[in-house]
């Protein structure tokens, strides 16, 4: 029997106090996220248990108990203290999948500062326009990214402390930098924990839009309930699992599910600092003996190209349940699972915003291969029409996803942006920005983005944000930038880009304007295809029509194109 | 192209992936060092590497030939380009 039970039954009589009372919060009371995630579960008798196993690439190992991770994140918590930081100030998490990086998340958190997560692939033009937007105080890093806060830490006049968690004793700190080795320091046995309430802010998520530069999610501490729930009942985490989420903590998935909903329950996680590859994913699997795994539908296609053969060489009967999120998954994906492991990968849905699962298959239920599934319980779910905004009872009928904003982790605003936030709220309705079918029997079914927002391998992208960026290489007059289909991450960026007199097309160039990119913003932004073009389509009145390249680049119709320039 | 050694192939990859994808100065990676298994080439960027090979051995290489596995190494990387010479 899964912890959900009957989903049909749950929907029935479902109260997100249910969650309050089995986390022992009363409403009112101080919550804190990293006292459940730590403290509370060596209370409930698990201190010696496993919260941590982490592997590198190279196969060297680090194990922590709830004990360890509650002593260091009182540690990293005094340690910050001490430097003057304090409860709602914002510090950035700017490092690999390092144990450090999961036990900064508690110290930073128990002294009520925000947590700020910033994925460490990011160059550092993405990595300045976040830290600006935020007045970020203080960024914790490793040396291996020092390089890129070191170029524009002038121009961060709020940042006060980069913390490097492994220097060596040689090597000379810079400007503002401060040295934090761990294992250096004497744990730190109890220390006052900062009260936060339920409405407290704890994690400031970065996200991007069709337009501006990426706005700040803000969530709270009452997002625990939410996301404590969602891991037990989507995820069906047991006691005794161990578990494996292969999201990065840069991004929310690597928070809600590779941290917060893991730790509240108790569970043992695991961590595989290492790249992709099928050998040693498999390999971590049957090492670990994993049980619960959630990963991403492009490492799911991924494996998918390296074969079955490849499968029989590894012992993986530990699996007993598996999740996906990040973008829809293919109907393939799932067949091919049930075929592979035996088990059907079931898809979830949310977004950063919405701060933890809204629809999911759960456990139990019928998976129709190819479906997103139906809403979580306490979560009502719609497809509205475009045009009134009102919910479409039809089915089949394509709308945009909208939910009732309702739940416990919905965010409470775009850091020092409230227009765009009450711009994701029309008739009492949460917009998600994309768009899906309801079947007879409620299950929802992905169609796309309502807006140019480019999802790659589950990481959202903002057009506008390459366009601007590719301004600023010498060589490029205009740019459009699109996605195009892609077999493993579903979409990919491709840019299309006029030259400025002087310069002439050609493979180097190519290749220099992607580097770019990539160095500025990160890999993840950098287009996987430039085409050089002598002029882009415009409307007359000189806006690029983003869609009408979009449109060539999927053999989809182009429509309406009265408005083109040179039609 | 078909006059370069392999030990001259090695070097010229090995250099650029210095160049364009080590962060850290005091890291050292050799010709075995893994570099999508050990995160310093991750799985979007490895395009701009496939498009510096394509153009600096003048070869194309499939797409689907162009895998994590075939791209964790500097040595590797070099058996895959010596395929494409003509």
């Amino acid at each position: 029997m899964s912890n959900i039970g009957s989903y049909e039954k749950s929907l029935e009589s479902f109260n997100w106090s249910e969650a309050e009372y089995e986390l022992g919060y009363k409403v009112g009371e101080t919550l804190n996220i990293a006292w459940y995630c730590s403290d509370r579960v060596c209370l409930n008798g698990k201190s010696e248990n496993t919260a941590l196993i982490y592997e590198d690439y190279c196969g060297i190992e680090k194990k922590y108990s709830f004990n360890d991770i509650r002593l260091a994140g009182n540690t990293i918590a005094t340690f910050l203290m001490n430097l003057g930081l304090k409860n709602e100030d914002r510090i950035c998490l700017y490092m690999d999948r390092i144990p450090e990086l999961y036990l900064s998340f508690l110290g930073i958190l128990k002294i009520g500062a925000i947590v700020q997560p910033l994925f460490s692939a990011f160059g550092d033009e993405s990595l300045f326009i976040r830290l600006e937007n935020a007045k970020t105080r203080a960024i914790i890093t490793q040396r291996k990214h020092i390089h890129k806060v070191r170029k524009i830490i002038k121009k961060l006049p709020y940042l006060e402390f980069v913390i490097l968690v492994d220097n060596v004793k040689d090597k000379p700190l810079e400007f503002r930098e401060v040295a934090f080795i761990l294992e250096e320091l004497e744990p730190v046995e109890s220390m006052d924990i900062f009260p936060t309430s339920a409405e407290s802010p704890s994690v400031l998520h970065y996200t991007s839009g069709t337009t501006g530069q990426a706005k700040g999610v803000i969530h709270v501490h009452y997002s625990l309930i939410s996301q404590y729930l969602t891991t037990k009942w989507v995820l069906d985490l047991c006691d005794d699992d161990i578990y494996w989420c292969t999201a990065d903590p840069g991004w929310v998935t690597g928070i809600s599910y590779g941290i917060i909903g893991p730790w509240s329950l108790g569970i043992t996680q695991c961590i595989l600092d290492a790249g992709f590859s099928a050998k040693t994913w498999y390999s971590f699997i049957e090492k670990y003996r994993i049980n619960v795994w959630y990963t991403a539908p492009t490492a799911i296609r991924s494996l998918m190209m390296a074969g079955d053969e490849i499968i029989k060489e590894f012992d993986l009967s530990s699996l007993r349940y598996l999740a996906s999120v990040g973008e829809p998954l293919n109907s393939e994906a799932v067949i091919w699972s049930e075929k592979v492991f035996g088990k059907s990968f079931h898809d979830t849905f949310w977004q950063t915003e919405t701060g933890s699962i809204m629809i999911s298959n759960f456990p139990g239920m019928k998976i129709k291969p190819g479906s997103m599934g139906k809403p979580f319980p306490g979560i009502t779910g719609v497809v509205l029409d475009p045009k009134t905004f009102e919910p479409i009872n039809e089915n089949g009928r394509i709308g945009l996803i909208a939910f009732k904003p309702d739940w416990p982790s919905i965010m409470r605003g775009y850091w020092n942006n409230d227009e765009k936030f009450q711009e994701k709220f029309v008739n009492g309705w949460y917009l998600s920005g994309d768009k899906a079918s309801i079947d007879k029997e409620g299950y929802f079914w992905f169609v796309g983005r309502d807006d140019d927002v480019i999802n790659t391998g589950g990481h959202l992208v903002s057009p506008f944000e390459v366009e601007s960026t590719l301004l600023e290489h010498p060589a490029v007059g205009e740019s459009a930038v699109v996605s195009k289909p892609d077999q493993v991450n579903m979409e990919v960026i491709k840019a299309f880009i006029t030259l400025k007199p002087g310069f002439i097309s050609c493979p180097e160039l190519e290749l220099e304007i992607m580097n770019f990119i990539r160095k500025k913003l990160s890999a993840i932004a950098m287009p996987q295809e430039i085409e050089f073009v002598t002029s882009l389509p415009k409307t007359r009145s000189g806006k690029i029509m983003r869609r009408v390249l979009h449109a060539k680049e999927w053999g989809e119709e182009i429509g309406e194109i009265s408005t083109l320039e040179n039609e | 192209m078909e006059n370069m050694s392999l030990e001259e192939m090695k070097l010229i990859v090995l250099n650029y992936v210095i160049k364009e994808f080590l962060d850290d100065e005091d890291e050292n990676i050799t010709y075995d060092t893994p570099l999508i298994s050990g995160g310093y080439v991750d799985s979007f960027s490895m395009v701009s590497l496939l498009v510096f090979l394509e153009n600096k051995f003048k070869i194309k290489i499939p797409p689907s030939k162009a895998t994590p596995e075939a791209f964790d190494s500097v040595n590797k990387i070099v058996v895959l380009v010596s395929q494409y010479l003509k």
